[in-house]
């Protein structure tokens, strides 16, 4: 993954592995790859790996087994929080944007509405 | 850990360092980020026991750098490298030196890198002598790993191959390796404390992350911003 580097690399990690988990990509059991082998790969500091391992853990989306390597641990109720917390941002931040712009709500809502409707840019209507 | 303490040194009129204080903390990566006559290079023959301040202090781990000549594995700028050697004598040559050379190391390193011993110095393009001088500082089992502009002037592919081999074999907590550069790009997720110096003085002193955090920018627009008003 491609990293932003005007933002803490262990954050976009933790975020990169909370999108594959909602995507469903990564579910309970998988391994995923040791510190050495992320930082080796993504061309990053191993402590920025570690940190950034050792809040999944915290937060519960992951666990180190000794010896065998480090596996998602995350449940399906967390998967929903997780879902809902970044539902939220992507909503709150379209909104401030459009707040931003000059758009009143109800014209934001209209806006939807109408994207919606004609199929906008998406493939799948909702 | 490293401490410079009001350290100054001139050449002629030219001052290189102006009373530079400041702590390499042990155990980390460290970037030491500067435009070309910023101190950079001065600095690392400093720690390397190879120069001396005028006035001021220098010490590794407590004692004189020239005491500690053996804790430390040197990448100097130049092409130091006897152009008739073969990579096999290079080595022959370092190991006579330190007692800390690590034979597997070397072995392994020198097929990681796609290097051969038969190869000969003065045949060889700058990429593979800058892995030849790389492979020469990291066969050692130095707890401080000095890189003096590592990567400059030399392709992408054989950047990344560096920049590889120096995370394979990074010792956390115990290794501390400072990498001097003027072009962070390549190394700003790599490094994870940052010395910014120009005109011979510590502008900022900073872990990377930390940096990220507060003030929204990469280590690149940090440097940039922090010389245009250096200047």
């Amino acid at each position: 993954m491609d990293f932003d580097s005007g933002r803490p690399i262990y954050m976009q990690i933790i975020e990169d592995f909370k999108k594959r988990m909602i995507r469903g990509e990564l579910t309970k059991g998988d391994k995923i790859p040791s510190q050495r082998e992320y930082a080796q790969s993504a061309h990053i500091n191993p402590n920025t790996v570690q940190r950034a391992y050792r809040e999944m853990e915290y937060m519960g989306l992951v666990e180190t087994i000794r010896g065998q390597g480090t596996f998602v641990s995350v449940s399906d109720e967390t998967i929903v929080k997780l879902k809902k917390e970044m539902v939220e941002r992507l909503v709150v931040d379209f909104i401030s944007d459009m707040k931003e712009l000059g758009f009143t709500f109800k014209e934001i809502e209209e806006m939807i509405k109408e994207m919606l409707e004609k199929g906008g840019f998406f493939n799948d209507r909702v | 850990m490293i401490e410079f303490n009001q350290v100054v040194k001139r050449y002629g009129k030219v001052t290189a360092l102006d009373g530079v204080t400041v702590t390499f903390p042990k155990g980390k990566i460290i970037g030491l980020f500067g435009p070309n006559g910023a101190g950079k290079s001065t600095s690392l023959k400093m720690i390397a026991g190879l120069s001396r301040p005028q006035s001021g202090t220098v010490v590794v781990d407590g004692k004189n750098p020239q005491e500690v000549k053996d804790k430390i594995a040197y990448l100097p700028e130049i092409d130091y490298l006897y152009p008739w050697m073969t990579v096999k004598k290079a080595a022959d040559f370092v190991k006579t030196f330190y007692s800390d050379w690590d034979d597997d190391k070397y072995k392994e390193l020198l097929a990681f890198l796609n290097l051969g011993e038969d190869m000969k110095i003065n045949k060889i393009s700058k990429g593979q002598r800058a892995k030849v001088k790389l492979l020469l500082a990291t066969s050692r089992k130095a707890p401080y790993l000095l890189l003096d502009e590592p990567l400059s002037g030399i392709d992408i592919l054989t950047r990344e191959e560096i920049i590889n081999t120096l995370i394979r074999d990074y010792r956390e907590g115990e290794q501390t390796i400072i990498i001097s550069t003027h072009e962070i790009a390549e190394v700003e997720n790599l490094v994870e404390e940052v010395i910014f110096i120009a005109r011979g003085r510590i502008l900022l002193k900073q872990n990377a992350e930390e940096l990220r955090l507060n003030e929204g920018k990469s280590l690149t627009e940090m440097m940039k911003e922090l010389f245009r008003d250096a200047n």
